[in-house]
């Protein structure tokens, strides 16, 4: 019993010999965007290793926010984040349920249709698309232009149709027979029911949303329509330019995901391996 | 299940609007454009102009090339170690799990503009932190922007540290599903822990790898972002320039929307057939 214990122990220390400094090398990138933010360009630009964060925080913000006007951008990414992802909730449960519970003509072609969008690259649809909504539409700059096109998503509906279709059909054959319409029962019934999973999707879809790059890259590019991320992304190449800021930018953006990220890791983790596990 | 064809297509119709706006039209559209010359005004029928180029392009060859040099390398080493990580993850040994899986999966929240920027001073050459303690073990420091092969390097690192949890929590979540008295059972027929992995654990695994596989094929094929962010464009000299980022230049700093749609198509049945090939080698053998 006693070498038994002692094999688990020299396990345990292997396990964590590896693991440990992993994660810490892991961990170094969020934390120095911590360290980078709160210390002077001269500082991150020296010949010291500076692994503590300094007192600079607010000062790289103000020169974060000089640069362009970052509060604004910011305010830009939630608006458009937020009406995305209460659309596409929209759109993609309605679908799911219709793929779920109803046999119609068609439901295969549907269904091989959003399979097949999942392997197609976003890069064979987005050129139309810009010359449809820049040039056709003239609708650069604006937020139809930011959350319409992107609201196609083929994992939410596979992700809804899932949910909807574990739940047992006595339930809704009961509100039938009351009388119920197919959409109250929907309404009332199915989404209420599928609440957790709700809660999945919209934080895919925010993270989604709140991380986009190409498509905002192509489609805002006046300052006072910029999204965060495009914004902040615009200054790399400048010569001339606050790094404390910019790592102000990135903590910024960062932060708000983490914290979600840390109280809600049941719903991350079931909105990822949704489209793994059948 | 009920027969109502009329009711589902009311719930499906706004999806299938969106999806016929923003995607059917475009994906048809493009593969026109693939044949039309459209570096003047008016577009002409010239399929010479945009296939034919593609042939004869040392730039696309350069950035299929790095493409594929990206699939070859990131792809393998990134899933060999979101697999080994799962297994460990899993370990019933494991201290101070939350943390630790907070690590692993943190990278996953984080936009791309946002760790491109810390990247970039991670690994600046003159002052970056991981120059600093390269020369401080008594190696060498490296140039990260200027040597073709670091900026590969630091292309594939950057997007390994983005995507390997992602990948670790799918196969974690396929780990978990494997019935736990396979393993006892094992254990009783003392077999040992690695012949458990070898034989028990990764055959069981396969589907859930491939699956990660073909998603990261269909990631790689679309790699756009770092090296437009990391490497300021794809530098050095084009050393990290993805099909992605020269279908991007062909069409929105050149607008030549014609010949960046045959790259867009190009990529497109790359990647599909690259999916096909993994689906197809994970299904020979179960």
């Amino acid at each position: 019993m006693k070498s038994r214990s002692r094999t688990v122990l020299l396990r345990s220390l292997a396990l964590h010999a590896v693991i440990v400094p992993l994660a810490l090398l892991w961990l170094l990138p969020i934390w120095m965007m911590i360290v980078f933010a709160s210390m002077e360009d001269s500082a991150i630009f020296s010949a010291e290793v500076q692994l503590w964060p300094g007192d600079r925080f607010i000062e790289n913000f103000h020169e974060l926010q000089a640069e362009l006007d970052f509060v604004r951008t910011i305010v830009v990414s939630v608006v458009v984040a937020v009406i995305y992802t209460a659309a596409s909730v929209v759109l993609t449960s309605m679908a799911g349920w219709a793929l779920a519970r109803y046999r119609f003509h068609g439901r295969g072609l549907v269904v091989s249709i959003i399979l097949g969008t999942m392997t197609l690259p976003y890069f064979v649809v987005v050129i139309p698309q810009f010359i449809m909504v820049a040039r056709d539409f003239g609708l650069s700059n604006t937020w139809i232009a930011l959350i319409v096109p992107p609201l196609f998503n083929s994992l939410g509906v596979l992700f809804m149709r899932q949910a909807f279709t574990m739940m047992p059909a006595d339930l809704f054959d009961a509100a039938r027979i009351d009388g119920v319409s197919e959409w109250q029962i929907f309404r009332h019934v199915a989404l209420p029911l599928a609440r957790p999973m709700l809660a999945a999707l919209s934080i895919i879809l925010f993270l989604h949303s709140w991380n986009n790059y190409l498509w905002p890259l192509l489609i805002s590019n006046d300052r006072s329509m910029m999204t965060a991320p495009v914004a902040l992304g615009s200054l790399f190449g400048l010569l001339d330019v606050s790094w404390g800021g910019v790592m102000v930018g990135s903590v910024l953006l960062t932060a708000p995901m983490l914290v979600v990220f840390i109280f809600m890791q049941r719903f991350f983790m079931a909105g990822i391996t949704a489209g793994a596990v059948k | 299940m009920r027969q109502r064809t009329q009711t589902a297509y009311g719930f499906l119709s706004p999806y299938l609007l969106i999806f016929a706006i923003f995607w059917l039209w475009p994906i048809i559209h493009s593969f026109y454009l693939s044949f039309l010359s459209t570096r003047r005004q008016p577009w002409s029928f010239n399929p010479g102009m945009t296939w034919g180029r593609l042939t004869q392009d040392p730039a696309f060859y350069n950035a299929l090339w790095n493409t594929l040099k990206i699939l070859a390398i990131q792809v393998p080493v990134m899933l060999t170690l979101a697999t080994l990580l799962a297994v460990l993850l899993n370990s019933t040994l494991l201290r101070a799990r939350g943390l630790i899986r907070f690590a692993f999966f943190a990278p996953v929240v984080i936009g791309e503009a946002a760790y491109a920027a810390v990247f970039r001073l991670m690994f600046n050459d003159e002052f970056g932190i991981v120059n600093k303690t390269l020369e401080g073990i008594g190696l060498d420091a490296v140039s990260w922007f200027s040597n073709p092969t670091a900026a590969m390097s630091l292309i594939i690192i950057a997007v390994t540290w983005r995507w390997v949890g992602y990948n670790a929590i799918i196969i974690l979540s396929g780990l978990q599903s494997i019935p736990q008295d396979v393993y006892e059972a094992a254990t009783l027929d003392r077999v040992s822990p690695r012949q458990q992995f070898l034989y028990i654990t990764l055959p069981l695994l396969k589907p859930v790898i491939v699956f990660c596989l073909v998603l990261s094929v269909i990631g790689s094929m679309q790699l756009f972002a770092e090296p437009y962010l990391i490497t300021n464009l794809g530098g050095p000299g084009g050393a990290t320039e993805t099909l992605g980022l020269y279908l991007y230049k062909q069409a929105f700093l050149n607008l030549n929307f014609g010949y960046a749609s045959a790259i867009a198509y190009t990529i497109a049945a790359l990647a599909v057939s690259i999916s096909i090939l993994n689906l197809w080698l994970g299904r020979e053998r179960s």
